[in-house]
Order: structure tokens, then C-alpha cells, then sequence
């Protein structure tokens, strides 16, 4: 279990991190979710240790990383798969890992096994795919058996196959009981990924809920309505109370919040000649932007 | 000890050390060599035999530097901090093993330059290691490229990156000593207190007046005794050393 409790951190004057609370759940698999520069990659650094927390504190299993005995045993992370010298072989770079934890040197081939590099053992790590790096940081995150398990957007840049064998892998280590907390700007992903979610924008805590409660209240039904006595329907529509935008097409409404039947009978009773009316279902990518769209930290301009 | 075999594993299965000490050995040895072979009218002297000695600190220094700079390039270090997070004990591990090896290496640099010197030099009666200031030229080289190697690696973690610490530490050692010495009126002064012109009279100071006329010798300055020198050397090294520690445990990995 990991523990945040109003964690925070200043670079300068940037705030990266701002007072974040948050907890992630023994066996299950945990999505941490947020914009590119939401601090995800800072609050998995402050987890780890490797940056030190400007307020607040985060705990894994009620300790902190630094007071963990052979942390390797405890926690396996990756957070860059490209932390591996070039041009030692990637059994070398298990090797000097392993030995850091007093972790037996043969746990070293199971893991390669594991990961399906074994035949590329002997080979320069520098030379490896960016897919092959992923499995080789993997195998590095298993080396200690851990119980708990940190991922930094393992699937950034991995094709189809690739990325396919991380989430298998990912279900595989949450069956086996075991906390995995990942982190994804891509919502899709996590959809499919995570059981929990962890939401963040601008270094704050938007939301955290199960992934499915999540997409039902970000995802909201709209329905899309053309008429040629569009200013009349307007105006019933705003006195029901339904938000209303004007549509991309010409003679296209767009109204949130009330249903396809009801307004087709408002129409009717108001004698307005409709179009279309045709429901629209929600997108998760543009219920996550909506959810974000304060906290994205650069906007690109029309 | 299991750090030591990590930090170990981490050094000798890259190249660049390889190639550093392969590079140390062949340009003192091999200039040596040269030297050894052209030296006429008079007996070679031990302190010829270790003229070439700062080629191979140099190449060994940014060895050790490459050794920490390297981990920060590649993000290694950060994967040290994950599965040692104390930080000081892989940091030390580290300085242990390179500066061992850099000692081993200053050995062999020395004996085998003076090796090369007793075959090739017409003249070897003055080359024999009769005296304790004998061994200090030859075998002080390992304990010179040991300090060395210590404010290399200090460096190496102030600065984490390869070209920085590379050039600082050549800029200093071959450029700015020489030049502050060009300073009206307190130059000199300056300079017979800059670390790198100070340990060249721990290894070139004080020879035995049998072996060599008096003044005849490589030019040595300083206030200090040989080993006094050394000492101060050393010291400077440590002090760079533990302020990179410091530096280390507090930073942002």
C-alpha cells in the first residue's frame, strides 16, 4: 500500500506537485492518470526517494522508502527504461542490481526468462529496441519478488504487440496479489488497464475512484439537434434548464443534459420542424480533456 | 562488502576503463620507454624513470570521473539510489573500488616505466631502488593516482556531466596552474600552493644527492617536505570528496 499524504513539491517557483493526498490499494492495479507535466513523474520520483518532498510525506507499507531494508524486495519501479548504460549487456546490468539487494544470481536468468529476453542476455543493452528496453527495465522490477510494483507510462512509444504484453503482464502481477500502481496520460489505456484510478492535473488531485465510476460520471450524453427554427428551440431549450452550444455543422445544436425523447416532444408541442436528432456518446479522451482542460499546463493556440 | 562486488561489476563491465588504463599504462610506460632509450653521457636516474608519471594521472583522473559522470548520464544512478537509497554507501563503495584500482594502476605504471628504463638505458648503476626516497619517486606514483582518482570522483558527483568534469579537471591541472603563476608580484605565491604543482614534489622532491647533482633535477616548489605534500594533496582531494557526499545526500537525484 502507498500512502501520500500532502505531498508537495517546488522547483524554484514552480509548483510540480501541489498537496496531494491519495492511496493506493494492495492487489489491484492502480492508474495514474493526468496530463503530460500534471507531476506524475515527480510524485513517482518522491515514492521512490529520489526527490526529496518540499511539504508532506508518502509511505509505502507505513514506511519510508529510505527506512525500507533491501528496497529491491519491496518495491520494483521503472520509471525510465533508458536508465541502462549502453554498453553493458543486459544480464551485466541485472547483475550489478541483483547483487546491491543480496538477491542470488540466479534469480537473475528467471527473470530474463520471465520477460522473454534470455537470448539477448549477452547482448549490449544500448543496441535494444525501445520494446526490448521496456522488458529489460521490467525484468529489473522483478528481480526483488516485490509486492509492490511502479510503472511510469511503460507503454509511451511501444507498438500494438508491445504494449498488448505490458498490460497482459500488468493483469498477471495484480492477480498474483501484488499492488500495481502505473501511471498513463491516456485514458483509453488506463480504461483498459486499471481497476482504481488516481487523476491528477497541475500537481493537484482531480479525482480518485474506481476507473469505472470514473468514466460514468466524466463521460456525459449529449444529444445533437438541427432545425431551421434553431433561435425557438434554443430559447425552450435554456427556459428547461439544458445547456445548450451551438454545434459544428450549420443549424446544429448541441444540448447536454437532456434526453433525445424529451426534446422531440418539446418539439412537437411547439410545432418546430426537427432535422436530426440523434443522441451522442460521450468519448473518454474528451471527458478526460474536459476534466483537464484547467490544469494542462501548455495549451497549444488555434 | 556486497556493495564493493556491485560497484565491482558496474566498473569492469563497461569499456571506458578498460581503455583508460590500457591508455595510462602505454603513455607512461611508452614514453618511458623512449626516454629510457635516448638517455646517453650520464646513468639514468630513478626520478627519470617517473618523468612521464602526470600522463597517466591525468588519464586516470577522468577515469574515475567517467565513473560517476557516466551513471548520471545514462540514469544509472538513479537505479543505485532505488536499490541503495542511503545514497553514501554505494557513493563510498564506489570511491573504494576506483581508487584501488587507480592505485594498482599508479603501481604499475611506475615499476613498469622503471622496469622498462633497467632494460633499455645504456647507463642503469643510479636506477637501482636503494633508498627509501628511491621508493617514494616510484612507488608514491600509486598513491598519487589513488588521490587523484578520490578528487576525481568528487568532481565527477558535483558536476555529473562527463565534459564539465573532464575540463575542469584538465583545465586546472594543465592550464591554470601554469598560468597563475604569471601574476605580477603574488603568482608565484599562488602557485606553490596549487594541488597539482604540489604533488610533483612528493613524487620529483628530494632526490638522494648521489644520484643526481644538486639542482640538476625536475624543478620542485613548495614549502612543504615530500610527504608533507603528499598530505596536502591528499587533503584537498578528501575535502572535495566529502563536500560531493554532502552534496549528493541533499540533492534531487
Amino acid at each position: 500500500m502507498i500512502e501520500a499524504t500532502g505531498l508537495t513539491k517546488h522547483y524554484g517557483r514552480t509548483v510540480a506537485v501541489d498537496d496531494l493526498s491519495f492511496t493506493v490499494e494492495s492487489g489491484r492495479v492502480t492508474g495514474f492518470l493526468g496530463p503530460n507535466g500534471a507531476g506524475k513523474s515527480t510524485t513517482m520520483r518522491m515514492i521512490l526517494g529520489l526527490d526529496r518532498p518540499t511539504g508532506g510525506r508518502v509511505l509505502i507499507n507505513g514506511k519510508h522508502y529510505h527506512d525500507l531494508h533491501r528496497p529491491l524486495r519491496t518495491v520494483g519501479a521503472l520509471l525510465d527504461a533508458k536508465w541502462v548504460h549502453p554498453n553493458r549487456s543486459a544480464k551485466a546490468h541485472l547483475q550489478w542490481l541483483a547483487k546491491s539487494n543480496n538477491i542470488p544470481n540466479k534469480r537473475v536468468d528467471e527473470v530474463l526468462e520471465l520477460v522473454g529476453l534470455t537470448q539477448v542476455a549477452k547482448r549490449r543493452a544500448g543496441g535494444f529496441s525501445l520494446g526490448m528496453s521496456q522488458r529489460l527495465g521490467i525484468a529489473g522490477t522483478l528481480l526483488g519478488d516485490p509486492q509492490v510494483l511502479l510503472f511510469d507510462e511503460p507503454v509511451n512509444g511501444l507498438d500494438p504487440e508491445g504494449i498488448l504484453w505490458i498490460r497482459q503482464f500488468m493483469h498477471r502481477l495484480a492477480d498474483q496479489g501484488r499492488t500495481v500502481f502505473v501511471s498513463s496520460h491516456l485514458l483509453s489505456e488506463m480504461a483498459q488497464t486499471a481497476q482504481d484510478l488516481i487523476v491528477i492535473g497541475k500537481g493537484k488531485l482531480i479525482a480518485q475512484t474506481s476507473t469505472a465510476q470514473f468514466i460514468k460520471d466524466a463521460t456525459e450524453d449529449t444529444v445533437k439537434v438541427r432545425s431551421p427554427q434553431l433561435d425557438r428551440l434554443r430559447q425552450l431549450l435554456t427556459a428547461e434548464a439544458a445547456k445548450v452550444a451551438d454545434g459544428t455543422a450549420d443549424n446544429a445544436l448541441i444540448v447536454h443534459g437532456v434526453e433525445a425523447a424529451h426534446i422531440g416532444e418539446l418539439a412537437a408541442r411547439h410545432d418546430i420542424t426537427l432535422h436530426e436528432l440523434s443522441p451522442q456518446l460521450g468519448s473518454l479522451e474528451e471527458a478526460f480533456m474536459q476534466l483537464t482542460r484547467e490544469s494542462v499546463e501548455y495549451h497549444s493556440h488555434d | 562488502m556486497t556493495l564493493l562486488a556491485v560497484e565491482r561489476i558496474k566498473l569492469f563491465t563497461t569499456r571506458s576503463p578498460w581503455w583508460c588504463m590500457v591508455l595510462a599504462l602505454g603513455l607512461t610506460i611508452g614514453i618511458t620507454a623512449i626516454i629510457a632509450a635516448n638517455w646517453s653521457d650520464s646513468p639514468m636516474p630513478v626520478l627519470g624513470a617517473v618523468f612521464t608519471h602526470t600522463f597517466g594521472l591525468y588519464v586516470i583522473m577522468v577515469m574515475a570521473a567517467l565513473a560517476v559522470t557516466t551513471e548520471y548520464r545514462f540514469g544509472t544512478i538513479k537505479s543505485t539510489f532505488q536499490a541503495v537509497p542511503d545514497r553514501i554507501s554505494p557513493m563510498v563503495a564506489k570511491a573504494v573500488v576506483v581508487t584501488v584500482l587507480a592505485g594498482l594502476v599508479g603501481l604499475a605504471s611506475a615499476f613498469g616505466s622503471w622496469g622498462i628504463s633497467m632494460l633499455l638505458a645504456d647507463d642503469t648503476s643510479q636506477l637501482a631502488l636503494n633508498s627509501g626516497n628511491d621508493w617514494r619517486h616510484v612507488a608514491g606514483v600509486g598513491l598519487v593516482y589513488a588521490a587523484g582518482a578520490v578528487l576525481a570522483l568528487g568532481i565527477g558527483a558535483l558536476v555529473r556531466q562527463t565534459a564539465g568534469a573532464v575540463s575542469i579537471i584538465l583545465v586546472f591541472a594543465l592550464v591554470l596552474e601554469s598560468v597563475v603563476g604569471f601574476i605580477p608580484n603574488i603568482g608565484d605565491d599562488i602557485q606553490k600552493w596549487m594541488p597539482f604543482t604540489v604533488v610533483t614534489k612528493f613524487i620529483f622532491g628530494d632526490p638522494d644527492p648521489s644520484a643526481i647533482p644538486d639542482g640538476a633535477g625536475p624543478p620542485t616548489v613548495g614549502e612543504l617536505s615530500p610527504w608533507g605534500s603528499f598530505a596536502y594533496f591528499a587533503g584537498i582531494a578528501l575535502a572535495i570528496y566529502i563536500i560531493s557526499l554532502v552534496v549528493v545526500k541533499r540533492r534531487d537525484a
